[in-house]
């Protein structure tokens, strides 16, 4: 099956610079594609930059190197207003922290109905408040919310709010980082469905940052796992829970602990050992199967596709 | 199996300006040497509360008991004065925080910190208290723990933060260890190296741990037994098999069914809805039953009681009645029950 790309990362980095004469490579050297219709999930340790992966996608930063592509054209550099605003309206985001994203001064009529003046999607109040109403409903909030502050609601609440807002403009890709993080289990699950239900109902596709592999693995299709600035692994979901092949994903998976006792009390932690990297070249990312790349050097390739066979 | 505390009928409220908050409405349980138990709960379920009162530590004048007993070894902890709390603070029963960057002194070297319990609940002199100090780091995996004694908490990384958060908490070797959420604001693979080093840690000293957390991955790899709250109350409380393959209530089913399983891909998430109740007003009757897609009629008026499942489970709730019709937790929910198929890739 022939999927459409809708967004192409390529060779992406972000550094920045600290003190005088160092730099953080937050992200070196991404590149991935999201197809259209999928999730994408992207997970790693806390540094590892996948958020900052996500924020540059989105032009919150400015990349140093490399490409952004959304529907073919090129998200950074030099940009009319008028193509900005075209490009804001297909791109949204939802952030991890649902009470320091919304502000608190303004009632959440006019925090979803922001995106809405901005792109003159309305003609006049009756529209705006009548269109903001069904956006609440459809996050499954109640109308009569809408003439309420952030501070009313609870934290499973206000996230809802925060994805009403990023729905309003309908936005064909939704960049959603860390967006349970903050919440308690019950509530989490509440968000993910509502997540899902959208995304059957609209199309949308998303962009998932979270830490949590098992949440990612339930919503994503592909999962791409980064390490210290790097993409280590990307593939199917399934596949990489059943065949992780870089030795980070190993004992990344291995550290998860399931809500099972039984398999809990024989659970094998393995740790990563960064040294057991063959250093003769710069690792790359490579295709070891169909849809499953690895980041290693040729040698290391060879290997992992002897232990792929078996 | 020796008792080491027990927790009787305990209430705690906080008077604020919208009236009196119930945090904890009665929660009994009690704590066995050596054993591991894990309150689990939602954030304003009372459990942190729950424990700061085994600590002493609840802010007063606004938080008071109101009911209740709490014996460590035979002596109520709520009549003792503060005075009497500080010499078992840090020495028979210690804490460890979720945050392992506000819980340690910016200002102070490791070293210090480490040594401050020792040298006023143990009376060591400075030379000692420092050899002990060493072999603490040393403990909980600290490598140069020589070099890094003499450093200051911005040095660490949280990971090594929270381990020097546990070394002074082992230092006097407690009785009893509180730990709340301590593995939260980790990330997977030092969670997993913290709560092996607690294990371990365990075996060793033979003390027993309080664990608080609202990860039942964590539950299930460190418990041996569970109580799970919600609104003030334990609502459940078992083994840890008894609460992840036999759930009884409820409110135990949605915290199972709302963790996805890595072969859950297709089906909705058994979310619980709605939100938890204002605790300055709660429901009459069952607290979860607005919530309860099982509530029966008699869950709005009359509060269950504790129904016996096993010598080692209870639950509340009316559905274990014997006039109650019988109910099965959700598919997705047995099937997390029935364990989980392990298509991990360490098969």
């Amino acid at each position: 099956m022939e999927q459409k790309k809708l967004l192409e990362v390529k060779n992406l980095k972000k550094h920045f610079k600290v003190g005088r004469n160092k730099i953080v490579k937050a992200v070196d050297d991404v590149s991935f594609d999201i197809y259209e219709g999928e999730t994408f999930g992207l997970v790693g340790e806390s540094g590892s930059g996948k958020s900052t992966t996500g924020r540059t996608i989105i032009r919150l930063y400015d990349a140093t190197d490399g490409q952004v592509l959304f529907n073919g054209e090129n998200v950074h550099g030099k940009k009319s207003k008028q193509e900005l605003l075209k490009f804001n309206r297909n791109m949204q985001m939802i952030f991890q922290d649902p009470s320091s994203s919304l502000n608190p001064r303004m009632t959440v009529l006019d925090i979803i109905a922001e995106g809405l003046d901005t792109h003159h999607l309305v003609k006049d109040k009756a529209e705006r408040k009548a269109r903001v109403e069904e956006l609440l409903e459809v996050v499954g909030l109640n109308k009569s919310h809408a003439n309420r502050f952030p501070h009313e609601f609870s934290g499973g609440q206000r996230q809802r709010i925060g994805i009403a807002r990023a729905l309003a403009v309908e936005p064909s890709f939704i960049i959603a980082d860390e967006p349970i993080s903050a919440l308690d289990v019950s509530i989490q699950a509440q968000v993910v469905n509502l997540l899902k239900k959208l995304q059957k109902d609209r199309g949308l596709t998303y962009l998932f940052i979270a830490h949590d592999l098992s949440m990612v693995k339930y919503i994503s299709d592909r999962i791409g796992i980064m390490y210290l600035g790097h993409l280590v692994e990307v593939a199917d979901s399934d596949e990489i829970f059943n065949n992780p092949l870089h030795p980070y994903t190993k004992s990344l998976l291995s550290a998860i602990p399931l809500p099972d006792p039984e398999y809990e009390r024989t659970r094998k932690r393995i740790s990563y050992d960064p040294t057991v990297h063959d250093t003769s070249e710069e690792p790359k990312l490579r295709e070891i199967g169909p849809r499953h790349w690895v980041r290693c050097t040729s040698k290391e390739l060879e290997q992992y596709k002897i232990e792929l066979d078996k | 199996m020796s008792k080491l505390l027990e927790v009787k009928d305990l209430r705690v409220s906080f008077n604020t300006y919208n009236g009196e908050v119930q945090a904890v409405r009665g929660v009994n349980f009690e704590l066995n040497k050596g054993e591991t138990l894990a309150i689990v709960g939602e954030s304003g379920s009372g459990k942190s509360v729950t424990t700061s009162a085994l600590m002493g530590l609840l802010p007063k004048p606004q938080a008071m008991i109101k009911t209740g007993e709490i014996l460590f070894e035979g002596q109520d902890i709520v009549k003792k004065s503060n005075k009497e709390m500080q010499k078992i603070r840090g020495k028979d029963i210690s804490m460890v925080f979720q945050d392992p960057m506000s819980s340690l002194n910016p200002t102070m070297k490791v070293g210090n910190q480490i040594m401050e319990g020792l040298i006023k609940h143990q009376h060591m002199n400075r030379t000692d208290a420092k050899k002990k100090a060493l072999e603490l780091l040393d403990q909980v995996g600290i490598p140069h723990p020589d070099v890094r004694l003499h450093q200051y908490p911005h040095q660490f990384s949280g990971g090594m933060r929270q381990r020097v958060v546990i070394a002074i908490a082992l230092a006097c070797n407690p009785k009893i260890l509180i730990a709340d959420e301590p593995t939260t604001a980790l990330d997977v693979t030092i969670q997993a190296q913290i709560l092996e080093l607690m294990k371990e840690i365990q075996r060793e000293s033979d003390s027993a741990i309080v664990f608080i957390t609202h990860d039942l991955g964590v539950v299930a790899n460190v418990a041996d037994r569970v109580a799970v709250m919600y609104a003030g109350k334990i609502i459940e409380t078992g083994t840890v098999d008894d609460i992840f393959y036999n759930a009884k209530h409820p409110y135990t089913w949605g915290l199972l069914g709302s963790m996805p399983t890595p072969d859950s891909d297709d089906e909705e998430l058994f979310a619980i809805p709605g939100s938890p109740p204002d605790m300055s007003n709660p429901p009459k009757g069952d607290a979860f039953a607005p919530r309860n897609k099982f509530a029966l009629e008699i869950d709005t008026v009359m509060e269950p009681p504790m129904f016996k499942v096993s010598d080692t489970h209870y639950a509340a709730t009316w559905l274990l009645h014997e006039d109650a019709p019988k109910i099965e937790p959700p598919d997705s929910v047995k099937k997390r029950m029935q364990g989980f198929a392990r298509t991990r890739g360490d098969k």
